[in-house]
């Protein structure tokens, strides 16, 4: 999608988790909608969070499984009575499984107007090195 | 489910039609909670979805808005009427990447709102944080609960 390109923006429904896995969390979770795209060098995530303090956002890379989950406060004043409720708030989770090997010191999260933007570097492969011998 | 078959002491036509369709919005609302589906679907069906609240002094407006800057975001008052309009961009990441996954869109966006009771156009905030626009817009005098005093 470029920047020329403008059309209509659809409202959607959050999708919501369903597998019996993720149960285990309290309240609503949804699924975000992200991109993710990768250069030789690295891979990076951009995942829509809305309403995620950078404080609740939890990333997990353990192997090759990568796993955000991103908590929400309640926004609404405690005297605030709803009168029209078109979207739900709730935990955002999801899970992914990386083909390439990401180096783990150089992982870089940005989160910034609710998109969180997450660079995984790939592990710089081993550069061939020539070894001379030495006549002793 | 009760079975008010009593109710219906005549098996007239009309009484059966009312009868399939009481029993249709009924079957409409067990299956919409056996999907899990949180809200049958977005009332208006625009982008964004709003939730509207109120307190003694006010409404709030909330939408949910990643990744859109506040200078693209246009905000107008009229009336009882309140307009969420702008334009949400993704940049090009460059000609070079390779796309996994491409959930997010990108688009130009325009919602109204019809508020519930007068209100004062004059004050009204809007801000946004972690994407999440919040609008305040007072209510108007006369809209405002008045504690009443027994004698």
């Amino acid at each position: 999608m470029t920047d020329a390109e403008t059309k209509e923006l659809q409202a959607k429904d959050k999708m919501q988790v369903t597998t019996p896995a993720e149960q285990t969390m309290p309240g609503i979770v949804f699924t975000p909608a992200v991109d993710i795209f990768e250069t030789d060098k690295e891979i990076t995530l951009l995942a829509d969070i809305p309403g995620v303090e950078a404080k609740n956002l939890n990333i997990d890379l353990r192997d090759d499984t990568l796993t955000f989950t991103g908590i929400i406060e309640p926004a609404e004043g405690a005297d605030e009575e709803d009168i029209l409720i078109e979207y739900e708030v709730g935990t955002y989770y999801r899970q992914f499984t990386l083909s390439e090997v990401i180096d783990q010191s150089k992982i870089d999260a940005q989160l910034k107007n609710g998109v969180l933007r997450l660079h995984l570097p790939k592990v710089e492969k081993a550069t061939p090195r020539q070894i001379t011998v030495k006549a002793g | 489910m009760i079975f008010r078959r009593i109710h219906y002491p005549t098996f007239n036509l009309r009484n059966r039609f009312e009868e399939l369709e009481r029993m249709r919005t009924e079957m409409d609302r067990l299956f919409g909670q056996a999907t899990g589906s949180v809200l049958s679907r977005p009332a208006a069906g625009v982008f964004p979805l709003i939730n509207l609240t109120e307190d003694k002094e006010s409404y709030y407006v909330r939408a949910e808005l990643p990744g859109v800057q506040a200078e693209e975001l246009n905000i107008s008052a009229t009336g009882k009427n309140l307009t969420i309009s702008g334009e949400r961009k993704i940049a090009s990441e460059g000609d070079d990447v390779r796309y996994h996954r491409r959930e997010r869109e990108a688009g130009n966006f325009s919602r109204a709102v019809a508020l519930p009771g007068d209100v004062e156009v004059d004050n009204v905030e809007a801000s946004l944080v972690n994407g999440v626009l919040t609008v305040r817009i007072s209510k108007a005098e006369a809209e405002k609960p008045k504690q009443i005093r027994v004698k």
